[in-house]
């Protein structure tokens, strides 16, 4: 089943407030999705007879930003983050893309993460890599059960694969550059 | 059911003992590089296993967004440091794959043949440390030994043992030697002078034959050794449905009886590489399996290992011929600087752990917007708390090693 196939089972049962468009002319092409409804629209593709994507390969955040100013007018992305879903199916053996996009910050203020649902009730496994993001991209997953940095210890200060992330000049005495 | 003192047999379960949190690890012999189980445990049964991971965190994918690809591909040898050829080649099919180049017949037959090697040695390790995990040390010097063959071939295609960067964008490095001097190691135990010079694939095939006869060895030690199956089977039980949701890839998740391996399964990219190839990709139950044995437990996840390892001789036996008769060269030209396109691409290939993913987000410059490393053993981790709950605590080291975690990839 192809991505074309799979957006307008989507579009039909979800509509467009919450499915986006999907470009087909990505070598992996996409389904972007609207954080109010990723969880019903995760729980339908994974339960679905046509598709059953069971199994979340992936799940990761990306942040679009360019804090050198010189290269941000040929940067060519809004700056803002992706929560980035991939799926394949054990069974149907297929794979689907999908994508949540959020503001780099919640309502523009500094600081404030952007919220988005938590899987992890669709698929277990998300617990772990919504951690992940959650700890390196600066993303706050509602819902999640729990929800605390895994790699980097727990006081650490910032996450660091945002672009604009101030490497910390020593962290409990020993430093860092 | 509530117990009488009457019975003698259970008076020892009467006995109320106090909860206990016990910290295992994070530097623990059976864990497999820095890992932290916070147990927590009534007696002798573990109630709660939770892992904490993170000690070896070395920002990978943070280095990446600042390195072009070529740059990154010892990044990857350090992850999983025991199957670092397979970590090479997926990455280096992801970046294929975005900016759409196919490598030549030749290449490709070289990368089969690498790959199977590092499958075989990784297993070898999976195999013997896990030996080691359970008590039984003999195991654990027969798989180090027949691995530093592997890693003397290694040492003569590319010159680095372990962290070897050979497979890369366009092929590999270097062409495979013609003839190179056999391992000491070899010739010790064929019982043939040392120090002789033979044609390359030559000693491949005087290696891998004496490796298929020691497997029969490797089984009479371990798979059918009683005390082995008492310590394996029917202990850390992983349904299929559990496997599944908790993203579980590779031996762990055939284990659990889901018949799923990339080389056959996967992307196109990926599945041609395999194409001409005659394997079977095996996933519990076996035939051959104790009485004992449960789908899903700690031996069906062995025992995966083990035949994936014939299975890999049977591969790279294959390759040998197909590599001789191919045409082409080694490498096709991949520029040190090439620009990555305005895409974005997600590759899983099969490395001996499970699916390992990588996720490049390319902006028009060489170097990418975004490096994801997926590691299989992240997800196959996750599910101790799963498995390790009212299991007694001498079977945590049991449960953990069968999951043949390698932390470096973990973390990354």
């Amino acid at each position: 089943m192809n991505i074309n196939d799979i957006h307008s089972i989507l579009l039909e049962k979800f509509g467009e407030a919450a499915v986006g468009s999907a470009p087909v002319e990505a070598t992996d092409p996409w389904i972007v999705v609207s954080p109010e409804s990723i969880v019903e629209v995760g729980t339908f593709v994974r339960d679905d007879e046509r598709l059953q994507f069971d199994h979340l390969n992936d799940l990761c955040g990306c942040d679009y930003f360019e804090p050198d100013e010189k290269k941000a007018a040929k940067f060519g992305h809004d700056p803002h983050i992706e929560v980035v879903y991939n799926l394949s199916s054990i069974e149907l053996k297929h794979y689907l893309k999908l994508k949540v996009i959020l503001p780099r910050w919640k309502d523009d203020v500094d600081g404030q993460l952007p919220e988005a649902p938590s899987v992890s009730t669709v698929w277990k496994i998300a617990d772990w890599h919504e951690r992940e993001a959650y700890d390196l991209v600066g993303i706050h997953f509602t819902n999640h059960p729990n929800l605390r940095r895994i790699l980097c210890p727990e006081d650490w200060v910032g996450h660091a694969l945002r672009k604009d992330y101030d490497f910390p000049l020593e962290y409990h005495g020993v430093r860092g550059r | 059911m509530s117990l009488t003192i009457e019975d003698p047999r259970v008076v020892e379960f009467d006995v109320q003992t106090d909860e206990m949190l016990v910290n295992m690890g994070p530097q623990h012999p059976s864990t497999h590089g820095v890992l932290r189980l916070l147990l927590r445990t009534d007696g002798e049964i573990v109630h709660e296993c939770t892992p904490h991971i993170g000690y070896l965190h070395r920002c990978a994918e943070k280095i990446g967004e600042n390195l072009c690809a070529p740059q990154w591909i010892p990044y990857t040898d350090r992850m999983d440091y025991l199957a670092a050829m397979n970590m090479n080649l997926g990455f280096a099919l992801t970046i294929e794959k975005m900016i759409g180049m196919e490598v030549n017949e030749k290449a490709r037959h070289l990368r089969v043949f690498i790959a199977e090697l590092g499958r075989i040695a990784s297993h070898l390790v999976g195999m013997g440390a896990y030996g080691l995990d359970l008590g039984t040390f003999s195991p654990f010097l027969y798989a180090f030994r027949e691995r530093e063959i592997i890693l003397d071939f290694f040492e003569d295609i590319c010159g680095a043992r372990l962290t070897c960067s050979y497979v890369t964008m366009g092929g590999a490095t270097h062409d495979l030697p013609e003839s190179i001097d056999v391992p000491d190691g070899l010739a010790a135990l064929l019982k043939i002078p040392k120090g002789g010079h033979k044609p390359f694939f030559e000693v491949i095939e005087m290696f891998l034959s004496w490796l298929e006869k020691r497997v029969a060895e490797y089984h009479a030690l371990l798979t059918n050794n009683a005390i082995f199956i008492k310590r394996t089977a029917g202990i850390g039980i992983l349904t299929r449905e559990m496997a599944i949701s908790h993203g579980c890839t590779g031996p762990v998740l055939r284990g659990s009886g889901v018949d799923y391996d990339l080389r056959r399964d996967g992307e196109p990219i990926y599945t041609r590489m395999y194409a001409d190839y005659d394997f079977k990709v095996h996933s519990a139950p076996f035939k051959d399996a104790p009485r004992d044995v449960v789908l899903g437990d700690c031996w069906s996840r062995f025992y995966v290992r083990m035949v994936e390892l014939v299975e890999a001789i049977g591969i790279v036996r294959q390759s040998i011929p197909k590599y001789q008769a191919a045409e082409g060269s080694h490498k096709d030209t991949f520029k040190f600087n090439t620009k990555l396109p305005k895409d974005e691409v997600y590759l899983e290939t099969e490395c001996p752990r499970g699916q390992m993913g990588f996720y490049v987000v390319g902006n028009g410059t060489a170097e990418p917007l975004r490096t994801r490393a997926k590691s299989s053993c992240f997800c196959n981790l996750s599910i101790t708390d799963h498995i390790c709950a009212g299991v007694p605590l001498a079977d945590v080291p049991a449960v953990v090693g069968s999951l043949d975690i390698v932390m470096g990839e973990i973390d990354r």
